[in-house]
């Protein structure tokens, strides 16, 4: 996939840095997504998902 | 602790439902009469607000924006009041959302059949309208947001994290896709051209799919699936993985609308490879909506509300599997353009939403007028009836894609294509097309019975009150994360955060595809060649969007021999510099027509627009004759150019003012050129003499409509078609 976005944008200076900038995006909001809920309380998570049924 | 007193507004929620209840009926309506065309296409003959063309934006619209989007603000405007145990912030803000969604739906009704479009697909509303739309929907979002601030309920559900991802991006999406330059009071050009067009068209029309059809839904499916099964949700933490992902991922998909088009190589792999990574949010959310049901299967049996969510939640899984799979190429190769998509979009539909619709419904109305549902032998009756019209609807349509897809590639040993007429292929599936109708035909029928269980409830029951429920006021909490809080926890009380970081999390995805396409010129080569639309071939392009022309022919051929050997050859971006909007096309009812100019001769195509089965025997193309009685509206020629100038078409002062009679020039050599047939001179002449003698007004030919419709269709994709003696010298 990289190889077709360096060949139509290389008339950008510095595009090389678009296709990591990206990863790194993409990477680091997983991470973090998945940091949250496993860190997330037990009490909690039962708490809120029984909000509906108040 | 003090408890407050409060009341929670139902009556709205009633509106809602019954207008759910109106504009599904006529939504399903329009779609069989659509449905029927294909094997009556002339049962409308002469009617040209009821031609095919213009009904069906206006049955795409009525089923998503009227029948879907009502039906999302009745389960809005219920399970947002309970969640948050507070009323909505403002009476005035929920009846202007209402009426003004009413009203913009009944507009919409008016305008579409008259031919006032943008060709757009699922966007084709004219621009008044669309300002409507933007100040309708912000109301919503205003008096969503409001209720959430004043709410008596700390954290904010998962539901609700997806209705307000709803509101964010189906503004931005409408917002943008909808800048047009507008000419007339009804009439307006896209500001994009060609393939940024249509970048951002489908940027839009996959995450309207997105946002209006999918996360509002799984926000209502959140909240009615563990009420309808009495249980909690099967995992809160998947919910909170489901939702991000599912939010930050959808946006970046567009692109696999428009794969082997003339749209830039990486834009299109970026977007099959989003959409892939798309099952995993999707799926993790239907498996959370179906394990909800653990342990309450039984319910499943005789529940018909139970029954519909399940059918729903797997319609939705179905769906969402096809997705990815069609938006890997090879797949697409085959189903792109055919019925196969027909089948695909309506498993969503009458599946996912309607199915989850009907289900919420049958929850909710008993509740609301404190009665028992009339009959549950009927609702299982509609549940049953409903199922097998979806299927019977999705499976032919399936075949039927399948069929087309191998007959327009078969080639015989000599390198000719097997099925060179396009019309065998559509003879070959009419049968399916027939089976269709009958499945269409039971949904309805599942529809109004429910209507008629519908009406029976609610006379049995009384009147909508709004509802007397107390809780205790919130008590201040730092606006720091407390001891021992979770940073997501911390976040879901923060309404405006949450709000943000959503947005946030969707304007990624848009920003890398859209900004890179608008702004580096070299994505599109520029082709010396290519040159604007003459006035007349401007106006004629007009003609061919208000008929909806796009509906059933596409003006793209994809690079694959069978497409070039049928068509020619293949269309290449800088071909489209000038299309203000573009008109690709997504369904292929008709053949491609990039290359039809000069393939045909003038008098041919007034025949075949007078009565297509003539020049075509089997066609299913309705007759266009009122083209061939209408004078041409020439009164915004000269705006419409002047439109395009700004836009950065270049047409020159002289062209402009030259306009009128640079039309009448082109017009009579069309004129000219329909008198080498025989029948036409003694018809015309004679229609001529008729209007004489009874001193009747007569319209020459070179002013009617069907000349600028000509002269479009003549000049399309001549600009660099290529000769075919020119190819064999070179090699």
């Amino acid at each position: 996939m990289f190889k077709f976005l360096k060949g139509h944008l290389e008339s950008i200076t510095g595009i090389e840095i678009y296709p990591m900038i990206s990863l790194i995006i993409f990477f680091t909001f997983f991470v973090a997504l998945f940091w949250w809920v496993f860190t997330a309380k037990k009490d909690y998570i039962n708490k809120v998902s029984k909000i509906p049924l108040d | 602790m003090e408890m407050q007193q409060f009341y929670y507004d139902n009556k709205i929620v009633k509106k809602f439902i019954y207008a759910t209840l109106l504009w599904g009926i006529v939504g399903f309506t329009v779609g069989l009469m659509l449905a029927f065309m294909f094997l009556f296409p002339n049962y409308t003959e002469g009617i040209s607000w009821l031609s095919f063309g213009r009904l069906r934006p206006l049955h795409t619209n009525a089923v998503i924006f009227a029948f879907v989007g009502n039906a999302i603000f009745a389960g809005v405007y219920y399970s947002l009041q309970r969640l948050l145990k507070t009323r909505m912030a403002s009476n005035f803000l929920s009846n202007f959302n209402f009426w003004g969604w009413q009203l913009i739906i009944v507009a919409a009704a008016i305008t579409l059949p008259l031919g006032y479009s943008t060709s757009k697909e699922y966007a084709e509303l004219e621009w008044p309208i669309d300002i409507a739309i933007a100040l309708v929907w912000v109301a919503f979002g205003v008096n969503m947001i409001w209720t959430i601030l004043k709410r008596r309920q700390r954290h904010l559900y998962v539901a609700i994290w997806f209705y307000l991802a709803t509101f964010v991006t189906v503004a931005v999406l409408h917002i943008f896709n909808s800048l047009e330059l507008p000419v007339t009071a009804l009439k307006s050009y896209s500001v994009y051209a060609g393939v940024q067009d249509a970048l951002v068209q489908w940027w839009y029309g996959h995450n309207a799919v997105a946002f209006f059809l999918t996360t509002p839904f799984l926000g209502l499916m959140y909240y009615f699936v563990p009420k309808a099964a009495n249980r909690p949700v099967y995992s809160y933490r998947l919910s909170i993985v489901h939702f991000w992902s599912l939010i930050f991922i959808y946006i970046w998909a567009g692109p696999h609308h428009l794969l082997y088009s003339a749209l830039p190589d990486w834009a299109q792999n970026l977007g099959v490879a989003f959409s892939v990574m798309l099952i995993a949010p999707s799926w993790g959310g239907m498996i959370n909506g179906l394990l909800t049901l653990r342990g309450a299967w039984d319910k499943v049996r005789t529940d018909p509300v139970l029954k519909f969510m399940v059918v729903a939640i797997t319609g939705y899984g179905m769906a969402t599997f096809e997705g990815p799979m069609l938006s890997l190429k090879n797949v697409n190769a085959i189903a792109h353009f055919s019925d196969w998509i027909i089948a695909h979009v309506h498993v969503g539909a009458l599946a996912w939403n309607g199915f989850l619709a009907f289900g919420m419904l049958y929850w909710m109305i008993p509740k609301l007028f404190k009665t028992k549902l009339y009959s549950t032998g009927l609702a299982n009756v509609h549940f049953w009836v409903g199922t097998l019209g979806i299927i019977l609807y999705a499976l032919p349509m399936y075949v039927a894609g399948f069929v087309q897809a191998s007959m327009w590639k078969q080639f015989n040993p000599d390198g000719t294509l097997t099925y060179g007429n396009f019309l065998e292929t559509v003879n070959e599936i009419i049968p399916m097309y027939w089976m269709r109708a009958i499945g269409g035909s039971m949904y309805i029928l599942g529809a109004l019975i429910m209507l008629y269980n519908v009406v029976r409830t609610v006379r049995s029951g009384s009147a909508v009150k709004d509802e007397l429920a107390e809780a205790p006021a919130l008590k201040k909490v730092s606006k720091h994360r407390t001891k021992g809080e979770g940073y997501h926890t911390w976040l879901e009380r923060k309404p405006i955060k949450l709000t943000i970081y959503a947005t946030i999390a969707i304007l990624i995805g848009g920003a890398v595809q859209i900004i890179p396409t608008l702004l580096v010129k070299s994505n599109i080569p520029t082709i010396s060649s290519v040159k604007p639309y003459t006035p007349l071939e401007l106006e004629g392009r007009d003609l061919y969007i208000r008929e909806g022309c796009v509906g059933c022919h596409s003006q793209m051929i994809r690079p694959f021999r069978s497409e070039v050997e049928r068509y020619g050859e293949y269309s290449k971006a800088g071909e489209f510099v000038y299309d203000h909007p573009f008109l690709w096309g997504s369904k292929r009812t008709g053949p491609d027509l990039h290359r039809v100019g000069q393939k045909y001769n003038d008098s041919w195509h007034l025949n075949h627009m007078y009565d297509p089965q003539s020049t075509s025997p089997g066609s299913i193309m309705p007759s266009y004759k009122w083209l061939i009685i209408n004078e041409l509206d020439k009164s915004a020629t000269e705006d419409k150019m002047k439109a395009m100038v700004t836009l950065g078409v270049p047409y020159t002062d002289e062209e402009i003012t030259n306009a009128q009679a640079h039309m009448l020039a082109q017009g009579a050599q069309i004129q000219e050129n329909l008198y080498a047939d025989p029948d036409f001179a003694k018809n015309y002449d004679a229609d001529r003499k008729y209007a004489q003698e009874n001193g009747e007004d007569f319209i020459e030919m070179k002013n009617r409509e069907i000349v600028a419709l000509i002269a479009y269709i003549q000049r399309l994709g001549t600009d660099i078609k290529v000769k075919k003696e020119q190819q064999i010298s070179k090699k």
